[in-house]
């Protein structure tokens, strides 16, 4: 589905990513984990075309799409959410979600058309299963930081992706909320049958949905497997499950 | 309590369709100024409101809607139907060319090259004896043929500038409902989607750039018909309009009357006409209470005074 080679990031004299390669298969859920600064967010923009890489390739499903700008890249299913959370604060919550499924369906150009009156259905349908539909009309930029991250997911959903890539998607939560969260990840990711690739601080979070884990340190994957490898790999204990007891 | 809204819109129009039979030259002359300014204002917020584009050029465009319609009918004869649709064909056609390169920067920098390309425009027309008449300007650009509208009965005891203020009022009106219908449509939220959040709204699949210079496209055809009319109205064309003083006036009515709201620019080139024509005839600090009135809205009523009528609005209704 998705594979990086050997991806190089430098800013200035800073390797913030060095020779990253993996793969990920088509349907499963892999979790990127590894301290601050690790290199998570630069990958995960590496990937999504908002910054391009100093060398290696990135394709998606056979395809190059190294170097190409974000807008395209989400057209070729690639969703995404950020870690600052990232949505249109002065638009209600209807419309944040609703411009994304416009944009999906190409309707963008059309300047004739009433705008209120097209998806409705599938952007309350949406709403609904993230559970936001009584927030519909609210202002997205007046809701919690948990709404907020819950909108920005419904925005990423909105194109209708095939695989969804999740920067911290429950940073600065309250635990009920990182638990409620990740119980709707999941269920949304096993009902689109979605691949997913995601990155987060919490260790429980990561080993209970997580089928597939890699570990960014410096900018390098120090290792990679099942999260049973990963509690068990000197490596990983020792700079980063080591770093939390 | 489902009451039918009232049709505000169709009201004022026909109430503004009413103003030459009061009979004074001076109420036409002042309310063919504000429809024609107010299409003007109203096109700059679909960059300064809607894109979240703020330029500083504006002028530029307005300024060769004037004279793009006043060498046609002045120089080469054109009649009007065809002079004015001109006017906002060649604007937006500059405005492609210069957009080309003001989308590729940011911020300032976006509205510092707006700035540059307008004084650019302004310079041709201060120099180019041969066509734009220089720093003369082109004086007597003519009134297109409006005799057909004294056949219609009811208008035959009116003058010249009332017909030309009807024509104004219909033409205005339709570009505004353009506009309107633009800003309602899908188009019009991917605009909205840009100035909440480029960033986020690439990755919705919207080609941001792209999008920033069709906007800027077509706020430059309203402009430039807006223009066109102003010449008219103006019974002459000089470089004046397209220097930045005049897209600092856009700019001011726009954020004056309320750049959050569609009909807010409208109200503020109302209101800043008839306040410079009122307090020019008491004193000649005009630009004093005008810095005057900039601060007390910026400090106090951001959103404009539509802004702060809808505000208060909600305020009784809440209680």
């Amino acid at each position: 589905m998705l594979e990086v080679q050997d991806l190089h990031k430098r800013f200035g004299g800073f390797a913030a990513v060095s020779g990253v390669s993996f793969k990920l298969e088509k349907g499963t859920i892999m979790a990127i984990i590894g301290p601050n600064g690790a290199g998570k967010s630069t990958l995960f923009n590496l990937i999504t075309g908002h910054v391009e890489p100093t060398a290696g390739r990135v394709l998606l499903a056979g395809r190059e799409i190294t170097g190409a700008p974000p807008h395209e890249i989400c057209r070729l299913g690639v969703g995404r959410s950020f870690q600052r959370t990232n949505i249109f604060p002065n638009l209600t919550v209807f419309e944040c979600v609703q411009a994304a499924v416009l944009a999906h369906h190409g309707k963008g150009r059309n300047f004739w058309l009433r705008a209120d009156q097209l998806y409705r259905e599938q952007t309350e349908a949406l709403l609904a299963s993230l559970g936001l539909a009584d927030k519909a009309n609210s202002l997205a930029g007046e809701l919690s930081h948990g709404n907020q991250k819950q909108i920005e997911l419904g925005i990423a959903l909105a194109s209708d992706p095939d695989i969804l890539l999740l920067d911290e998607p429950t940073a600065g939560m309250s635990s009920g909320e990182t638990h409620e969260t990740i119980a709707l990840i999941a269920r949304i990711a096993a009902e689109r049958g979605l691949t997913l690739l995601f990155t987060e601080h919490d260790m429980e979070v990561v080993f209970s949905i997580a089928a597939h884990i890699a570990v960014l340190h410096q900018g390098r994957l120090i290792a990679e497997g099942t999260p049973d490898e990963m509690r068990r790999d000197p490596e990983v204990r020792r700079v980063y499950l080591g770093e939390r007891s | 309590m489902s009451r039918r809204p009232v049709p505000w819109v169709l009201v004022l129009f026909l109430v503004l369709l009413c103003i030459p039979w009061l009979g004074s030259r001076l109420y036409t002359f002042i309310a063919t100024d504000i429809a024609i300014l107010a299409l003007f204002a109203l096109s700059l917020n679909l960059l300064l409101g809607y894109t979240g584009l703020v330029s500083f050029g504006h002028a530029a465009y307005f300024g060769i809607g004037a004279y793009t319609t006043a060498i046609l009918m002045k120089t080469y004869g054109v009649p009007f139907v065809v002079a004015f649709p001109a006017a906002g064909i060649v604007a937006a056609g500059f405005a492609l060319v210069f957009g080309f390169f003001c989308v590729r920067l940011t911020k300032i920098y976006f509205a510092m090259l707006t700035l540059a390309f307008a004084q650019i425009v302004w310079a041709i027309c201060f120099k180019w004896n041969d066509v734009t008449g220089g720093e003369q300007g082109m004086p007597n650009v003519p009134y297109p043929d409006l005799g057909w509208m004294s056949a219609i009965p009811g208008l035959g005891s009116l003058r010249s500038g009332d017909h030309f203020y009807l024509l104004v009022l219909a033409l205005v009106a339709v570009a505004i409902a353009a506009l309107r219908r633009i800003v309602a449509s899908p188009y019009g939220r991917m605009l909205s989607v840009i100035r909440e959040n480029p960033e986020r709204a690439e990755f919705i699949g919207i080609n941001v750039r792209l999008y920033q210079l069709s906007a800027f496209v077509v706020a430059g055809f309203f402009a430039g018909l807006a223009g066109g009319l102003f010449g008219i109205f103006n019974r002459g064309v000089f470089p004046d309009f397209a220097y930045w003083t005049k897209s600092a006036e856009v700019l001011i009515m726009t954020i004056l009357g309320g750049m959050g709201h569609f009909w807010g620019p409208a109200v503020g080139a109302m209101v800043l006409t008839l306040l410079n024509q009122q307090i020019t005839s008491y004193t000649e600090y005009w630009p004093l209470i005008l810095g005057i009135i900039l601060i007390v809205l910026l400090f106090g009523f951001r959103g404009g005074i539509v802004g702060a009528v809808v505000a208060l609005n909600r305020r009784l209704r809440g209680r």
